[in-house]
């Protein structure tokens, strides 16, 4: 019971935070209607490339003569960086094919 | 310095809220997506100025070398991509994106790990950061599959032993963490992360092997939904609430498409996960002979020419004849001659959510044409002809009438409603779900046979003359 206690202390506000965002998600992204649909995927898909502040943070922690985990840190920036750049350019070039007349 | 960078994630964090919000009109969706990216350059930047900062013994050179060649590199070969894949193969596109946010999130868990000892790491952190490991390793290697069969590179496999391998495996990501934090630990972290690893890579191939073509839709926004819950996961464990948010606002967008995905197929999430379709009821009405009548080009392009109202009803077909330019080159001469043409989309045309829209945009359509299918069939009988292009069974009126067929409940494009329907065909074999089509046989049906861009094009010479 005490370690449950414990986790309950150091999570709770995270789990509303959760809560809250899920919320936030499904109330905004229904709005959006069919004919974006695919941008909305590929502009979401860019914002989950997020994780790359998560591999910052960690290229920085491994030591410098740690050369197994430099070389996954340095894998894992590109990664994440490659789902930021490549997920923005394309929805910005996919929004900008959307004209209307009126 | 400390609340600078927190106030800045807080900003990021906004930032993918209002760009995901003004995602709901085209007019404000760029301003929306550059809004995202930036806050996005935002978090990034303040990270790297955090480990900078708090660096507290001398700052790893070595470190830095790695990290902003590797970011250098990401943003190069990112705007490579984004710049060179034509407009069809979007769907490949996204899928290998979702594929990177998926690889650094199961490298991540990794390098973890590698580096952290088990003796002072919680439980509790090293159990998200390996939830968030296996989701990304499952993300990783589903997209990759999805990305080869979404260019016929792998054929679907349904058989038995495919789906209840990846049952297995699913059954042991869940015992073998649980039992590994529970004190059973056989071997140390770090070998444990890479064979759970393993088994999420080869569980995400598996899961994508059994689903069919028509049924991509759901698993790319399905996929895109588990990389968010990875990156959330991640966020958690490493204590950063921006990576949080992100992946939860994305985990919510991918979770939204899938449900509206299945239910634009009537399926469960379930049985498309499986590859199954209901059994259609053997010697049922569905097998009775068609009267099929054939149209000419000709013939085609007098109708058109005759027509008041016509409605475009574009599938996956337009797509993969690369017929999309023509095809608005088509409504532009109609238009000139007072015509009024719309398109009528099917949630679930093409390979992913919105995959028509985009190709169409991309033929500089007018997105006030493009209708979706609830406002088109209130409609739909004051369209003159219906040009069917590519698409089948979202336009079988079997779904409605017939409760014997597999697609029985499957909201339809009610194009049998119109006054003429012309549909556009290579030849007479039957849609994704593999039953005849009832439209085909109707009174106020006839077929032109041939490759959609070739036939447009001579439709559009005729009209030309005409």
């Amino acid at each position: 019971m005490e370690t449950i206690n414990l986790y309950t202390a150091i999570y709770m506000s995270e789990i509303y935070f959760v809560i809250f965002c899920i919320f936030i998600g499904i109330e905004v992204i229904s709005n959006v209607p069919a004919i974006l649909h695919t941008p909305l995927m590929s502009g979401a898909n860019a914002i989950s490339g997020i994780i790359l502040v998560g591999a910052v943070i960690m290229i920085m922690k491994v030591d410098a003569d740690d050369y197994l985990n430099l070389i996954l840190g340095g894998i894992a920036v590109f990664l994440g960086t490659l789902n930021i750049a490549g997920g923005f350019f394309v929805t910005g070039r996919m929004l900008k094919m959307f004209n209307t007349k009126k | 310095m400390y609340t600078v960078i927190q106030v800045g994630y807080l900003l990021a964090a906004v930032s993918f809220i209002l760009g995901l919000k003004f995602m709901s009109s085209p007019v404000r969706a760029k301003t929306g997506n550059t809004i995202a990216a930036i806050g996005m350059i935002l978090a990034v930047v303040l990270t790297f100025i955090a480990a900078l900062v708090f660096e507290n013994s001398s700052i790893k050179i070595t470190n830095l070398v790695v990290l902003i060649v590797a970011i250098i590199a990401g943003t190069v070969v990112g705007k490579r991509m984004s710049d060179q894949v034509p407009m069809t193969e979007m769907p490949q596109m996204v899928s290998i994106f979702n594929a990177t946010g998926g690889g650094c999130a199961m490298l991540l868990g990794l390098i973890e790990a590698n580096i952290t000892n088990i003796a002072l790491a919680g439980v509790g952190t090293l159990s998200l950061l390996t939830v968030g490991m296996a989701t990304g390793a499952i993300a990783f290697s589903g997209s990759i599959l999805a990305e080869r069969k979404l260019s016929g590179k792998v054929k679907d496999n349904r058989e038995k032993v495919t789906v209840l391998t990846a049952r297995l495996l699913l059954i042991s990501l869940v015992v073998l963490p649980v039992l590994y934090f529970s004190g059973f630990q056989p071997v140390n972290l770090t070998v444990f992360m890479y064979i759970l690893a393993a088994i999420a890579l080869v569980y995400g191939v598996l899961f994508v092997l059994p689903i069919g073509g028509a049924d991509m839709p759901v698993v790319i926004s399905l996929l895109n939904s588990i990389t968010g819950v990875a990156t959330a996961f991640a966020g958690f464990a490493i204590g950063n609430k921006v990576m949080i948010a992100g992946g939860i606002l994305v985990g919510a967008a991918g979770l939204i498409l899938t449900v509206l995905m299945t239910k634009a197929m009537n399926r469960s999430l379930l049985n498309v996960l499986a590859g199954k379709f209901k059994k259609s009821v053997a010697g049922g009405s569905a097998e009775t002979a068609q009267e099929i009548k054939d149209i000419s080009v000709a013939e085609t392009a007098l109708a058109l020419s005759f027509a008041q109202k016509v409605a475009v009803v574009p599938g996956y077909g337009l797509a993969v004849a690369q017929a999309q330019h023509i095809c608005a080159q088509m409504e532009q001469i109609l238009e000139k001659r007072g015509t009024e043409v719309d398109y009528i989309i099917h949630p679930v045309a093409g390979r992913m959510p919105g995959h028509m829209n985009v190709l169409l945009a991309e033929a500089n359509v007018d997105y006030d044409r493009l209708k979706e299918m609830e406002e088109g069939n209130e409609i739909m009988s004051q369209y003159d002809v219906v040009m069917v292009i590519g698409a089948n069974d979202v336009v079988n009126p079997a779904a409605e009438n017939n409760p014997d067929s597999p697609i029985f409940g499957m909201p339809i494009i009610r194009t049998h409603e119109a006054k003429q329907v012309i549909v556009m065909k290579r030849s007479m074999s039957t849609g994704y779900a593999g039953v005849q089509n009832d439209l085909f046989g109707m009174e106020n049906c006839s077929i032109l046979f041939g490759d959609a861009k070739v036939m447009l094009q001579e439709i559009v010479n005729q009209l030309k003359l005409i």
